[in-house]
């Protein structure tokens, strides 16, 4: 039936008789299908965007805190303060081999005035380990970053982001060259480059160089370390021996929620990516939404086209008509009709998100908003069956029509 | 030759057996056929007549398998017309009945020849063929040069004349025809009633429904309905005019 001139040259027909109402029925439904487009790839975007944040510093990473013991312990009182320093960092390191990258951080968020012959200008001077760099997934333009050496020596060195470095070297080659922090001469021996986060604006020097300097003793304020490839479950895993190996070395108990503040971004990665993934789910079932008005719509017009075409129905079953026929013919009228008209809703969809992204919208949230080919599918199956669903409500009331009724309404 | 045309003409087509047929209205019943017994023999033209409300229309409706009933048994060609499914009364109104209605009928995006064409889009048979069969039909009722009008554009009459066309062309048993003069002026009633007099002769029963007293004239047999029955013994009519 579906291959048969006749059943089309029927249909074509049908539809050419009532123009404005199919276009419009077809025009709810385009329109679905064009904002179930729109709004999916939107919430792609999002997704894309979110990804790329997290990708800007190591996702997989674990941040250490130092705090107050709230639970008695071996003699000890409780809200005795723990403070971080360089032994527990190595510690960490040795304790747990599968970590990829470490740093420590002290005093490293305050503003610190610097200065280069005449110009001067408040910046982030953070004292750091050599691995710092890994963790922020900076990449350098020029010289080095901070080295073991560095390290070892206390050395009064220097990596800084590139604007600081247009700001204060302008055309000059920044390095070897020595800035001044804090009355403290400081050698340039990098500049990198870290976009995004605003994590350009920061000067790196030794961690050691910094407690010598400002008489910080070994103290840490943040252990920064990266878990590699392991999984969720595997960093949890890895979160808990770092507690117990800190609550070993500061003697507290391994079990106190207040002695060291342990971040694991992993949980914080998973949850913002399951959070996308929710706002994806629900933005594609009020594209959905959109598209079922449409074929409410399209079901609707149908339901229209039945009742003025009672008669017409009531004389093509006198003359022979079955319900079969009958039922076949609005249902296919129905799926041609969605079928043509969300295509064009597709094309048109995907047409605008094409040239928005030509047009460039990107920013830091809202990334590559892509339509895939899933969804294309998708989308095209549920055409079928929405046509279909259409259809067949107006199809099975055409057939019940009854001939005599139909034919005594003159 | 003569024994069959003998034989035909007393085989029993038509059989109603205490037909009795109720309108629902709301919660109350309406008996609208009280027992119809009925027989009518293939190659008869038969008239129905009774005044509005006698349930004639009723009646063709049961008789064209357009409508069922709801005791009593009808039988048509020897087969029992009984909880019918829609798609075998769909197949056995397209194989065996034609239909000719007052008000015609005719689909008016179609032109006359498609129009004609139409019972047998519903066989399957393919569109040049039905197409070209339905010429045929139209030269016979004299239409072939308007076969590419639409309705809209002929006549009563010939709008009638189409829709005999279409109810011959898959070639039924018998023909229904409700009031099939009732929009028409009397010369051209005369013409549709001769043309279904011609078809009858051809071997075709032919039914129609009337309340005019001319055109029932012209069959050989006069159906009396009054309060959803037959009303008199239809072989004597002088006692009706009584």
């Amino acid at each position: 039936m579906i291959f048969q001139r006749d059943t089309w040259q029927e249909i074509f027909e049908t539809i050419g008789r009532n123009k404005l109402r199919s276009f419009l029925a077809a025009f709810s439904v385009a329109w679905g299908i064009f904002i179930l487009v729109i709004l999916s790839a939107a919430g792609n975007g999002l997704q894309h965007g979110a990804q790329s944040q997290f990708a800007n510093d190591a996702a997989n990473s674990i941040w250490i805190d130092g705090g107050h013991t709230s639970r008695i312990y071996k003699g000890f009182k409780p809200n005795r303060e723990i403070i971080l320093n360089n032994r527990d960092y190595f510690a960490i390191r040795k304790e747990l081999p599968l970590l990829d990258f470490g740093s420590g951080i002290v005093n490293g968020w305050g503003t610190k005035e610097i200065s280069y012959k005449k110009e001067r200008a408040g910046v982030i001077v953070r004292p750091v380990f050599p691995e710092h760099i890994n963790l922020e997934k900076a990449f350098l333009l020029q010289g080095r970053f901070i080295n073991q050496l560095d390290i070892e020596q206390y050395a009064k060195v220097c990596c800084i982001g590139i604007p600081i470095a247009n700001t204060f070297f302008k055309k000059e080659n920044p390095i070897g060259k020595y800035l001044d922090i804090e009355r403290t001469k400081y050698k340039v021996v990098g500049v990198f480059d870290d976009h995004g986060n605003n994590d350009n604006y920061r000067t790196y020097i030794p961690v050691t160089t910094a407690q010598k300097a400002w008489n910080l003793k070994t103290n840490l304020n943040t252990i920064w370390v990266s878990t590699g490839t392991a999984s969720l479950k595997e960093s949890q895993e890895m979160t808990t021996h770092i507690k117990k190996k800190l609550a070993e070395i500061h003697h507290f108990d391994e079990n106190d929620p207040d002695a060291v503040g342990i971040y694991n971004n992993n949980e914080e990665y998973v949850r913002v990516l399951n959070l996308l993934s929710g706002i994806q789910i629900f933005v594609t079932i009020m594209g959905m939404f959109t598209l079922f008005a449409g074929i409410v719509g399209v079901s609707n017009i149908m339901m229209i086209i039945v009742k003025e075409r009672t008669k017409e129905i009531g004389i093509r079953k006198a003359l022979g008509a079955g319900p079969l026929s009958l039922v076949g013919q609005i249902v296919l009228e129905s799926i041609f009709l969605t079928g043509c008209a969300g295509y064009c809703g597709l094309i048109s969809g995907v047409g605008i998100i094409e040239a928005i992204k030509s047009y460039g919208i990107d920013s830091d949230y809202f990334k590559n908003p892509d339509v895939n080919i899933g969804m294309a599918i998708f989308s095209t199956a549920l055409l079928v069956v929405s046509g279909l669903v259409a259809g067949l409500v107006p199809g099975l009331r055409a057939a019940k029509i009854h001939p005599v009724e139909a034919l005594r309404n003159d | 030759m003569l024994g069959i045309k003998f034989i035909s003409s007393f085989f029993i087509l038509i059989r109603l057996q205490q037909i009795v047929k109720s309108y629902n209205l709301g919660k109350q019943q309406f008996p609208v056929l009280k027992g119809i017994d009925l027989e009518i023999s293939e190659g008869e033209i038969v008239s129905i007549m009774g005044s509005s409300g006698s349930g004639k229309t009723t009646l063709l409706n049961v008789l064209g398998l357009l409508d069922n009933y709801d005791q009593g048994s009808y039988f048509l060609d020897g087969m029992l017309m009984k909880n019918l499914s829609q798609t075998q009364s769909a197949r056995l109104r397209n194989k065996m009945i034609g239909f000719v209605f007052q008000s015609f009928n005719l689909l008016s995006f179609k032109n006359a020849m498609e129009n004609v064409a139409l019972p047998l889009y519903y066989q399957k048979v393919s569109r040049s063929v039905r197409n070209k069969v339905a010429l045929d039909y139209l030269d016979r009722v004299g239409l072939k040069d308007w076969a590419n009008h639409m309705p809209g554009e002929l006549s009563g009459g010939q709008k009638q004349r189409v829709a005999i066309a279409r109810a011959l062309i898959s070639k039924p048993r018998v023909i229904f025809a409700d009031e099939p003069t009732g929009a028409l002026d009397s010369q051209t009633s005369l013409e549709v009633i001769g043309l279904l007099k011609e078809i009858n002769r051809n071997g075709i029963t032919v039914i129609i429904v009337t309340h005019e007293d001319d055109i029932s004239k012209m069959t050989s047999r006069i159906i009396r309905l009054k309060d959803g029955k037959v009303v008199v013994p239809d072989v004597f009519p002088q006692v009706i005019n009584d």
